[in-house]
């Protein structure tokens, strides 16, 4: 199968996963005991108020229908034309349409998981390298240590000892927000600041959003980074053990060239896979991430709406999240593809 | 006189065990280390009523924020609580929602990944896809969409978590079983004419459980961090309930107070717990992988 072909049944498999998935959500969301009405008033109001807000949210209707109606809005080509973004529903708490607030609240995401997965993979893949090539060692035993250590670390935990130390008390680092306040945010072009202040060249708003940037994204790439070391440290120890290794140190082939331009190179792709599916659990810490450093993303979205119980709304961002996974999972399988000919047989 | 006896085979049985773990190496030292700061931490949280000097929920029993002193060892909460007894009685919540997530885990997870891929076919795809599906999703995004549904509480917590680590069960008792299966001794098994739930449980099932209790402990570990985000963003237990998760959060929202020992203590002991599991887990599965046995 050559690689085109790859991709588009690919793309195609994506289909069934991306309805499974959805329909899960809606299946939480709607079908789970607990009216999400009811839930949102708290039992705090009558049966007409309730009736009114289910009539406004297309909620009266049949579940079937609802359901159809949940996945057209996805699809409708128009509105999103119009709109720039999917119909997602509206909020029951504002009543605004609830894709235009997670599409805005998104590029923040991505940007910080954008710098964590950035951090995370060179210090894990740094570490685990050095661990496997120190096997048994005390170097290798203190790696793991700390690898073991980052994976118990709830992350919140770490972001708020960062917030303690760089903030309150050193005063180094600002604790919140994804540019000083006192700095206007640079232009949208793309939504992530650091991207937009380059390319306006205003280098000292790329500063200031760096800044901004550095703690959050710390925290998440740390704690990430241990399920980075333990990948490439394992998959090291299995690749230094084979015999091309081997051979290519018997050649008098300098060390590092030996590492990293064979060793590495082949226990790159497993690692990869992981980088994908690690993605999700990114998607999951950049969530408590914003919470704690008052980022202003889908994570920071979703918990302020579960403090409005806010069930559309929730729902709307849990939606992204899904799609965002899955479309990042299509990419890493397709350059897996593209860098190991022989998933394409 | 039985009791006795049995005692005397489980010792008999332990000692070698932990002797043979030793000389195992590092691994073998990570799974005793884990082990034992897990068994600590259990024993602590069970006798935790009674050597906790105060009233864990009891208010103003010293005077708010009071640093650690000698008469509050760790500083006392935004509400005068004394912080040591909450850390002592605080571990009870995180162990019941996380043995609870990982018992509903084990009794969905295992039998369907045991049946799925042993009966194969149409059925076992169209189980795959559905787990898959899940597995690829932010485990806490389903989990906070869960919670935010079924409300506070100890089960709701547990069950919103064990719907995140179900696939990882099925997932690997599934490829577990589709080699197993093809090997001579289950085929003897079916030669002599051995029912398909006897074959399933009997002779499958034990060669699976190394790889069950790896994920087990890792899911334990998992479940704890998972719960304390929970309670993070406002899904966990009620205030006044002694918890290490819940007094976190308290901390963190009286950050630029500077009480640290509201936030350290806590974090510190979740970081323990989750590091306990974690060891044991990360032990087991090196001892268990063929590839890194020389």
């Amino acid at each position: 199968m050559g690689l085109r072909s790859y991709i588009i049944t690919r793309i195609l498999l994506t289909i069934p996963t991306l309805l499974l998935l959805l329909s899960m959500v809606f299946l939480i969301m709607r079908v789970l005991p607990g009216d999400p009405v009811a839930l949102h008033f708290e039992k705090k109001a009558t049966p007409e108020q309730m009736e009114s807000m289910r009539r406004a949210l297309g909620m009266d209707e049949p579940l079937w229908t609802q359901y159809i109606e949940y996945l057209g809005g996805l699809v409708d080509i128009g509105y999103i034309l119009e709109h720039g973004y999917p119909n997602l529903g509206k909020s029951m708490q504002t009543f605004e349409e609830v894709g235009g607030q997670i599409f805005s609240a998104f590029p923040a995401t991505l940007e910080l998981a954008f710098y964590s997965m950035i951090i995370a993979s060179v210090i894990g893949i740094l570490l685990g390298v050095i661990s496997s090539k120190s096997y048994n060692s005390i170097l290798d035993h203190l790696i793991r240590g700390v690898g073991t250590v980052t994976y118990a670390v709830p992350i919140f935990f770490l972001g708020i000892v960062f917030q303690l130390i760089f903030g309150v008390y050193l005063r180094w680092l600002p604790t919140g927000l994804r540019i000083n306040p006192a700095v206007d945010a640079p232009a949208t072009i793309t939504g992530l600041y650091t991207v937009d202040s380059l390319l306006q060249g205003n280098l000292f708003k790329f500063f200031e959003s760096s800044k901004a940037l550095l703690l959050p994204s710390l925290t998440l790439g740390i704690i990430l980074s241990g399920m980075f070391i333990r990948m490439t440290r394992t998959n090291m120890l299995e690749t230094l053990r084979l015999d091309f290794v081997t051979a290519a140190k018997a050649r008098g082939l300098k060390e590092s060239t030996v590492t990293y331009g064979y060793a590495l190179r082949n226990a790159f792709l497993p690692i990869l896979t992981v980088m994908g599916l690690q993605f999700a659990i990114l998607l999951g810490g950049a969530i408590l991430t914003e919470t704690t450093f008052s980022w202003p993303g889908l994570g920071r979205y979703i918990v302020d709406r579960i403090n409005f119980r806010d069930y559309t709304a929730i729902q709307g961002a849990v939606v992204l999240f899904g799609l965002f996974v899955t479309f990042v999972s299509l990419v890493v399988d397709i350059l897996y593809a593209y860098l190991d000919p022989r998933i394409r047989l | 006189m039985t009791k006795v006896k049995i005692k005397r085979s489980i010792l008999a049985r332990l000692i070698p065990g932990v002797t043979s773990l030793t000389r195992k190496g590092p691994s073998g030292w990570m799974v005793i280390l884990g082990t034992i700061i897990v068994s600590a931490l259990v024993i602590m949280t069970v006798i935790a009523p009674w050597i906790a000097p105060y009233d864990p929920t009891k208010t103003s029993v010293g005077p708010i924020r009071e640093p650690p002193s000698p008469q509050f060892p760790m500083g006392t909460t935004h509400l005068g609580q004394d912080m040591l007894s909450r850390i002592l009685c605080g571990g009870s919540i995180m162990l019941q929602v996380s043995a609870l997530s990982v018992l509903v885990c084990f009794l969905i997870g295992v039998p369907l990944g045991l049946f799925s891929s042993y009966v194969g076919g149409s059925f076992d795809k169209a189980c795959s896809l559905v787990i898959d599906a899940v597995y690829a999703f932010p485990g806490l995004v389903i989990a906070i969409a869960i919670s935010a549904m079924l409300g506070r509480g100890v089960v709701n917590m547990a069950l919103s978590i064990a719907v995140v680590y179900i696939p990882s069960y099925f997932r690997v008792v599934r490829s577990q079983v589709l080699s197993i299966k093809e090997l001579t001794y289950v085929e003897a098994a079916r030669g002599i004419g051995a029912k398909w739930h006897a074959i399933l449980f009997r002779y499958v099932f034990p060669n699976v459980i190394p790889s069950i209790v790896v994920v087990a402990t890792i899911n334990f570990a998992d479940a704890i961090l998972t719960a304390a985000g929970l309670t993070f963003i406002g899904l966990g237990v009620e205030i006044h309930i002694p918890d290490w998760g819940r007094d976190l959060t308290s901390g963190w929202e009286y950050l630029s107070s500077g009480a640290w020992w509201i936030i350290t203590f806590p974090g510190l002991m979740v970081i323990l717990l989750a590091l306990g599991f974690t060891l044991i887990g990360e032990g087991l599965s090196e001892l268990l992988n063929p590839k890194l046995q020389r």
